[in-house]
């Protein structure tokens, strides 16, 4: 069944009210760029999400959490989209909670998240693409622990982080999933150097450089050698819920686009009145409906553990990746020249996609992914 | 979601059901349309197994499973029509039965028809007895669909109808039609009405139309002094562009079916080794649209079902599935190289790929253009102005 259920839709309701009240562009986004704030989001709002229940979304409920699933964290994060509200909520509360689940280091870290105190961030490319299964980051073992050799990009929040998950080769070489061990390593970790790095969209991800960073033992999430599946379920979840997001990016540009093509007079007329518009908005409409469907459908076989998710989750971040870029270039284009200036909001969200798009993997990456699971 | 205990007793039953009655020819994919059962009075089935397929399957109903009882449907209920799908699906089982009389007439007889009608109408299109064609395109009008000519004149005990249809899908071959025509002019939209009639009355005839793909499913359909009896009109005299529309919403529900390409087969599993990497990549990109559209026509249809779809959200599912077939024809043209321009030979079927390829090219026209898909989302979803 592809409808929500009622607690969903209280759930959605509560999330869309309080982002459209507390997240928008004004109070959050463009507040934070303004002010150059070096986290890029408001550590005030992320525990108004701690008070919601909201950071605990994933968590079970015997640790305290709400204990709901993908589709719940998508109706959460199709709002965020929509008021592009920076928070750690998708690396924290989504996917590194999904690594964490069933761990010792949940055990350690989930109090902190659940109270808003704690961000969490995901390390895992380290080229330009996304490249899950070419980490060359090293493990070595040395006494009690590891030691930890190499360098990470495009590392959301890290520079705020608390924890960093951070993915690295204990054996196999590049290509291979087997030998990859997922660590959870401490931001103040001795040897590792965070450099704060601001994106084009006003957030802030870290280039990470480790030199003989030592951890414990127990600083192993998971296995060792089989942190590919705590890393799969992280990115999964992380895959899943950027859709979600990427879905709310293109309604909210979309939305304004209709807006003004409803208000904005040109030779004469609204230039809603023009059938070239109306088409290619139309059109847009369409292709945000079908993404949303596939974000939908790719969180429902996540929660009901289907062999079918994987192949689901690369659809909807294609998908969803392809859908936000158009609504956001037609939406700058629709708005012509007042799109294009810094004041108007419809710029932030050609901006947000963009970083959105190739975060764990652009829609790219997502179609081959479709093409060699399918064996072609 | 998991199925209640109910629900789990009814799939067990019907998978056992669908085991005894659904014989292993009608498992096999479709070969040709002659594979294909229209059902009516004069259809000559294939095979046995054809036959026996459509009694057991239209015996309990269960070729309009979510139809009433009292018209012989099936029933069920929305969750029990799924699983039904499902347990289909899963042995690949074969349409019993095609029909317009089943995805357009019924729902809007459902609808708008008298009791009377729905008794008289309704059981034989369940069984395969009456084939129906749709007399809704003329010659000048298109999608322009309210500009019909066609008209009915009231001579006291009966319509007389005079005029041409265009489009009339297999008008040759079907039993009795479904018609838009004129009984007034004093307004575009407000003279119109539905009207049926047997294609054997006296004054009706009909000429294929041969298409750019060597076929000829289509038919202009002439009517000259049709004597129609008072009561075959569905719904209000000169209110028939109710019933028109609510029906067309049923169509654009049907063909927009065609943009799965049966079911949710990959494409680039289907063509074979592909060593042109910028065609592997239109494909996988084709690949991530078919999927997500399969998942938006089951939300769709769960909507739809659940009273929570808008009324245009047909013409998007129309428009989105209809362009992504005609996407999948020119990737499937372009894989096959050489071998799919063959127009006669053994290899290539007789054409096949290429009359395919060319017969989608209609699916944007017809059932209402792509572009007046698109003026319906602005103007009913999207309230542009002017729309």
């Amino acid at each position: 069944m592809t409808l929500l259920t009622d607690d969903q839709r209280q759930l959605h309701d509560m999330a869309k009210s309080f982002l459209a009240e507390e997240g928008t562009i004004k109070q959050q986004l463009r507040h934070w760029r303004d002010i150059g704030c070096k986290d890029g989001f408001g550590h005030g709002l992320w525990k108004q999400f701690a008070e919601l229940g909201l950071t605990g979304i994933a968590i079970p409920e015997d640790k305290g959490g709400l204990g709901l699933g993908a589709t719940e964290a998508a109706l959460v994060l199709e709002e965020v989209g929509r008021n592009l509200t920076p928070s750690p909520f998708l690396t924290t509360a989504v996917a590194a909670v999904r690594a964490l689940e069933g761990t010792a280091q949940g055990d350690r870290w989930f109090p902190g998240i659940l109270s808003g105190e704690t961000v969490a961030a995901l390390a895992v490319d380290e080229g330009k693409h996304h490249r899950p299964d070419a980490v060359a980051t090293t493990a070595t073992r040395s006494g009690n622990g590891f030691t930890l050799n190499g360098g990470k990009q495009f590392v959301v929040h890290g520079a705020s982080a608390d924890m960093i998950l951070v993915a690295a080769r204990t054996g196999g070489s590049a290509g291979e999933r087997e030998g990859l061990t997922l660590f959870a390593v401490e931001r103040d970790a001795k040897g590792m150097e965070v450099e704060n790095v601001a994106l084009t969209d006003h957030s802030k991800a870290a280039r990470l450089t480790l030199t003989d960073v030592a951890v414990d033992a127990d600083a192993v999430v998971g296995e060792v050698d089989a942190g590919w599946a705590p890393l799969s379920r992280a990115l999964n979840a992380g895959r899943a819920g950027s859709a979600a997001e990427l879905v709310g990016v293109a309604a909210g540009a979309a939305d304004m686009t209709t807006d003004y093509l409803k208000q904005r007079k040109q030779f004469g007329k609204l230039i809603g009145e023009f059938q070239a518009l109306q088409h290619r908005a139309a059109h847009l409409f369409s292709e945000i409906q079908i993404a949303r469907a596939a974000a939908y459908k790719a969180a429902e076989l996540l929660d009901a553990g289907s062999d079918r998710a994987e192949l689901m989750v690369h659809v909807a971040k294609a998908k969803a990746g392809r859908a936000a870029a158009l609504a956001v270039q037609e939406g700058v284009q629709m708005h012509g020249g007042i799109g294009m200036t810094d004041e108007h909001d419809i710029g932030f969200y050609i901006k947000r996609q963009a970083v959105l798009d190739r975060l764990f993997g652009d829609w790219r990456f997502h179609a081959g992914e479709v093409a060699r699971l399918a064996g072609y | 979601m998991a199925d209640t205990a109910e629900l789990t007793t009814f799939r067990e039953e019907t998978r056992a059901w669908l085991e005894a009655n659904c014989p292993p020819e009608m498992r096999e994919p479709v070969k040709s349309e002659e594979d294909v059962c229209w059902g009516g009075r004069h259809f000559q089935f294939q095979s046995a197994a054809q036959k026996s397929w459509l009694e057991a399957m239209a015996a309990r109903g269960w070729t309009t499973p979510d139809w009433p009882k009292e018209v012989g449907g099936g029933g069920l209920s929305p969750a029990e029509a799924k699983i039904l799908k499902e347990e289909l699906r899963r042995i690949n089982a074969r349409n019993p039965l095609n029909s317009f009389g089943i995805s357009m007439l019924g729902p809007a007889l459902l609808k708008y028809g008298t009791d009377e009608q729905k008794q008289r109408f309704l059981p034989p299109i369940v069984r395969g007895e009456i084939r129906w064609c749709q007399g809704y395109s003329e010659p000048g009008a298109g999608s322009d669909l309210a500009g019909l000519q066609t008209k009915a004149e009231d001579k006291g005990d009966h319509w007389l109808v005079n005029g041409q249809k265009v489009w009339t899908s297999y008008a040759d071959k079907a039993d009795w039609i479904f018609c838009l025509v004129r009984t007034s002019t004093e307004s575009k939209h407000g003279g119109i009405s539905f009207l049926l009639f047997d294609m054997e009355s006296e004054g009706v005839s009909t000429k294929p139309i041969l298409l750019i793909s060597g076929y000829s499913p289509f038919c202009e359909t002439f009517m000259d002094d049709v004597k129609v009896p008072k009561d075959q009109v569905v719904g209000e005299v000169n209110k028939g562009w109710d019933v028109a529309k609510y029906l067309l919403g049923h169509e654009r529900e049907m063909i927009s079916g065609m943009g799965l390409g049966g079911g949710s087969a990959l494409l680039g599993k289907s063509v074979g080794a592909i060593d042109d990497p910028v065609l592997r990549a239109e494909i996988a990109a084709f690949d991530v649209d078919a999927l997500a559209f399969a998942a938006m026509s089951e939300r769709f249809i769960d909507q739809l079902k659940a009273g929570e779809a808008h009324p245009a959200m047909p013409s998007m599912m129309k428009y989105s599935g209809t362009e992504l077939n005609k996407r999948r024809h020119e990737l499937v043209m372009a894989a096959g190289g050489a071998d799919t321009l063959e127009w006669e030979s053994e290899r290539s079927r007789k054409g096949k790929p290429a009359r395919e390829w060319l017969r989608t090219k209609a699916n944007s026209i017809e059932g209402g253009t792509s572009e007046v898909q698109l003026g319906i989302i602005a103007k009913h979803i999207l309230r542009l102005p002017g729309a």
